[in-house]
């Protein structure tokens, strides 16, 4: 997110022309969402930009990215504040709720089922195989997201960053420290560096 | 924590208080879930565990459904409810008024480098989620050869990973795994 570039707002009225202010409804909120969950494995992102920008046209590319950004260094599950956060914009907080609601409900139920299967046959040995590949294929998936995320550092070569990632994977991963003193330390520590590579970049 | 509470107030309190630390994402906080669930709580088992990330990922939708899963296996469709509402509540209402803020103040530089300082962190923490679930799924070489493959293969192409978790499920079928 560039600092010059304002924050995505409500619908403005400064808007270009070729952009309409569309307006969904809580119905249409609510549909629009639980298709883009339904559609998303291992991952909402990438459905929820193609339903908002490219689909329905409620948000251009770059209101797209600002907003996904500020949720994304807020803490708790990104695309569940992006939906809340969104649909809140058009609607007030009914239209936050309706979003959440059609992200999260539809999924949800599907989940309970197959863990209520897993309930009743999670002992079956066919069962208890085949989730076991699933497992290995889905962590291979979380590594692959991880990887994806580190590039851009890699590419910079932001050492100090990299350090950061490492420590708190050590801090977290094999030491198995609480989350919250990690965080406690990692989070002021990370701002700090941040600040001076900035302040010294522009010295 | 006492332990003659009530599950579901546990489940609040536990999720509520986890989401305002879970800093990019869901998948982040995994570590912390591992943790509370299987040895402060001793909710499920390491193996159980990494079901329930299984069955997360097979299912469509947020990562954050592990939460829901973890709920129910402790209180049922009550505890499922529970745990998501508290995993997501809080923090959707955060972000609902750090946007409303930051679009009076949008010339702020703050954000940017908050966001810069997190990123690092954020990908730690997932790192550290696959190498805790990692240690309990991939009891073979050939589990670890998937683990890998998948790695790769997802990161160098755009392939539905619903395709891949089917491989993975019909290879554990088979028996290969």
């Amino acid at each position: 997110m560039s600092s010059d570039s304002p924050p995505a707002a409500a619908p403005a009225p400064d808007l270009p022309a070729s952009h309409p202010p569309i307006q969904p409804g809580l119905g249409e909120l609510f549909v629009a969402f639980a298709k883009m969950s339904l559609a998303g494995f291992g991952g909402v992102l990438v459905w929820a930009r193609r339903g908002i920008v490219e689909q329905h046209r409620w948000m251009t590319a770059d209101e797209f990215n600002e907003t996904f950004a500020l949720c994304h260094f807020l803490p708790g599950p990104n695309i569940v504040n992006l939906s809340f956060v969104f649909g809140s914009r058009f609607r007030g907080l009914a239209g936050g709720i309706a979003a959440f609601a059609g992200l999260v409900g539809p999924p949800m139920l599907i989940a309970i089922v197959l863990a209520a299967l897993y309930k009743h046959y999670g002992e079956l040995e066919a069962l208890r195989r085949t989730l076991a590949g699933v497992a290995c294929v889905a962590v291979g998936l979380l590594l692959s997201v991880m990887l994806k995320m580190t590039m851009p550092l890699v590419k910079r070569r932001d050492i100090a960053g990299l350090a950061v990632l490492v420590a708190v994977f050590i801090a977290i991963g094999v030491l198995r420290l609480p989350l919250a003193e990690v965080l406690l330390v990692a989070v002021p520590a990370s701002m700090a560096i941040t600040l001076l590579i900035r302040l010294r970049g522009r010295a | 924590m006492n332990e003659d509470l009530n599950p579901i107030w546990t489940l609040i309190w536990t999720f509520g208080l986890m989401s305002l630390f879970a800093v990019g994402g869901a998948n982040a906080a995994i570590p912390e879930m591992h943790r509370i669930a299987v040895e402060v709580h001793h909710w499920m088992t390491d193996k159980e565990f990494a079901d329930v990330f299984a069955i997360s990922q097979l299912s469509p939708g947020p990562n954050v459904l592990i939460v829901t899963l973890i709920g129910y296996s402790v209180a049922g469709i009550a505890g499922a409810l529970a745990a998501t509402l508290a995993m997501c509540g809080p923090t959707a209402l955060l972000a609902y008024y750090v946007s409303r803020l930051l679009t009076r103040s949008r010339h702020s530089r703050w954000p940017a480098i908050i966001q810069a300082a997190l990123v690092p962190l954020s990908i730690g923490l997932m790192a550290a989620s696959g190498f805790i679930l990692a240690r309990t799924s991939d009891q073979s070489w050939i589990a670890v050869l998937t683990t890998v493959a998948t790695a790769i293969v997802a990161f160098a192409t755009r392939v539905n990973p619903f395709w891949l978790l089917l491989a993975g499920g019909v290879l554990g079928f088979a028996g290969v795994i």
